[in-house]
């Protein structure tokens, strides 16, 4: 038996993108020992992998690196995250666009990462 | 919940700030211990007299054991309290309650940073949790801006708006002595300023500064009798709602709307009773969220709020009359200077002092819009 974290994160690495719910529904995100507010158990369910942009900032280091940016994705079954969409300009990425997960890769770790989802 | 509260029971008898600014060659613990010496002989009292220590510190996660150490204290009550800069107002209402109840006697609350000096970086190991930290936002500064783009989408708030936040701001600290940016500030110059995590730009952030703070307090009665006129606690209140940004329901409203609430609900007082506010302004965005949430406007109303001119010298409200962490000081952590300047404001002698101000209200925020904490300030006269 392993913790709540350590179970997503070796679900992440064989490449699953796993979720927990609460006895009423509610999805929960980052993971738990029990469900917020109710202190009940959760179960795991797969994600859809599909959201919306609630929120996003373009972070401009000093020169010569890049901008990056961040964003808040409120993911379809409720819960919101904190991620990164690929191939996303200031111009092109916007609050509302929707989104698609997939897991990428950063440090060697397996990373969660979206794309919009026209680019599909 | 109850909020039972001793209302105006325990003050504020002594408070005093020190190396406000730059201050180069002090430690963050000496410079705390020269405001708190200050503070003490302010209200007339001696270190002998002070038996319980409330204190959070940058840089000493012990502070409350090091600093009793450092002025040779020995505190029947230490409080060491980690909720960021909303800190000191939660020390407030538990020194208060431990005053009412003969529990304590005479409460000091201490706080100071040299990070200016120190090289400039937020001196803390505090940082975005393991979830976020592999997409590398800027700590603190990310979290606001993911509230303050979406405060944004979903009422049209504008840069221009918040820059008028950092406008009113250098307008109050450009009559105070003690603030450390003076000067012309423009709309212009805001506009221009380099944008480090959209839309947040330098002139939307805080000062880095040194500087130190320090309140006494004790029972209202005993305070009458010393050597300042008491600033009695009307109401303190405050609320957790999360920690991270992405956790949030609605980042564009803070716990503040509840911590407001209970404190003035305490204090008997309503937002349209308070002309005086000092508001943990970290960040231009949080003063426009923090009028938003306290009651002072509607929700979706502070950009247009702020915009016209509302909290500037001579507006309907004034707020953060030092000049805020935005002009005066912010060294790291900033909720005691906002209760310093709510309390001088009642006393009569801020540097922009409002006349007749006989109820005053100190916000404080700590985390990234986690913590929120509120304080009711009066004079003799509000009890």
């Amino acid at each position: 038996m392993t913790g709540p974290e350590e179970l997503w994160r070796d679900a992440l690495a064989n490449g699953r993108f796993l979720l927990q719910r609460t006895d009423d529904g509610q999805a929960v995100f980052p993971p738990r020992a029990v469900a917020p507010g109710s202190g009940t158990p959760l179960e795991w369910i797969e994600a859809s992998g599909r959201g919306t942009i609630y929120s996003v900032s373009w972070i401009y280091p000093r020169p010569p690196a890049p901008p990056y940016h961040v964003a808040l994705i409120t993911l379809d079954e409720g819960a919101r995250l904190m991620s990164r969409v690929l191939d996303a300009t200031p111009e092109a990425l916007a609050i509302g666009q929707r989104v698609k997960a997939f897991i990428g890769e950063s440090d060697g770790a397996p990373l969660l990462l979206f794309r919009r989802e026209q680019e599909e | 919940m109850s909020d039972n509260f001793p209302r105006g029971r325990a003050a504020i008898a002594g408070l005093a700030t020190f190396g406000i600014g730059e201050k180069p060659g002090y430690s963050a613990m000496e410079l705390t211990a020269e405001a708190a010496t200050r503070a003490v002989a302010d209200a007339g009292l001696t270190l002998g007299d002070v038996d319980a220590l409330f204190i959070c510190q940058p840089d000493d996660f012990f502070a409350g054991l090091s600093f009793a150490e450092h002025l040779g204290m020995r505190p029947a009550y230490t409080d060491n309290n980690r909720t960021g800069g909303s800190a000191f107002m939660s020390h407030m209402a538990v020194a208060a309650m431990m005053l009412d109840c003969g529990y304590i006697d005479c409460a000091l609350i201490a706080y100071g940073s040299n990070q200016r000096s120190a090289g400039g970086k937020l001196a803390t190991r505090i940082t975005h949790n393991q979830w976020d930290a592999p997409y590398a936002p800027l700590f603190p500064v990310t979290s606001y801006a993911l509230a303050a783009a979406r405060h944004m989408h979903d009422y049209g708030t504008t840069r221009a708006q918040m820059a008028s936040v950092a406008l009113a701001a250098r307008a109050w600290a450009n009559t105070n002595p003690e603030a450390f940016a003076r000067g012309p500030l423009t709309l212009e110059d805001c506009l221009a300023a380099r944008i480090i995590s959209s839309p947040i730009s330098t002139r939307d952030c805080c000062l880095v500064t040194d500087g130190a703070a320090a309140i006494v307090m004790t029972r209202t009665d005993r305070a009458r009798d010393l050597a300042q006129p008491p600033v009695p606690l009307l109401g303190a209140a405050a609320a957790t709602w999360w920690n991270a940004i992405a956790q949030a329901d609605d980042v564009t409203v803070t716990a503040a709307r509840e911590s407001g609430a209970r404190a003035m609900a305490m204090a008997g007082v309503k937002p349209a009773d308070i002309k005086v506010a000092q508001l943990y302004d970290a960040f231009t965005i949080n003063t426009i969220l923090f009028l938003e949430d306290l009651g002072f406007c509607a929700k979706g109303e502070g950009g247009p709020f702020v915009e016209s001119g509302s909290i500037a010298p001579g507006g309907s409200i004034a707020v953060n009359t030092n000049g805020g962490g935005l002009s005066c000081c912010h060294p790291g952590m900033y909720g005691l200077f906002a209760i310093i300047e709510a309390a001088r404001q009642i006393r009569g002698d801020a540097a922009n002092q409002q006349p007749g101000t006989h109820v005053a209200l100190a916000h404080g925020n700590g985390g990234t819009l986690s913590s929120q904490a509120t304080v009711i300030l009066g004079s003799l006269d509000s009890l």
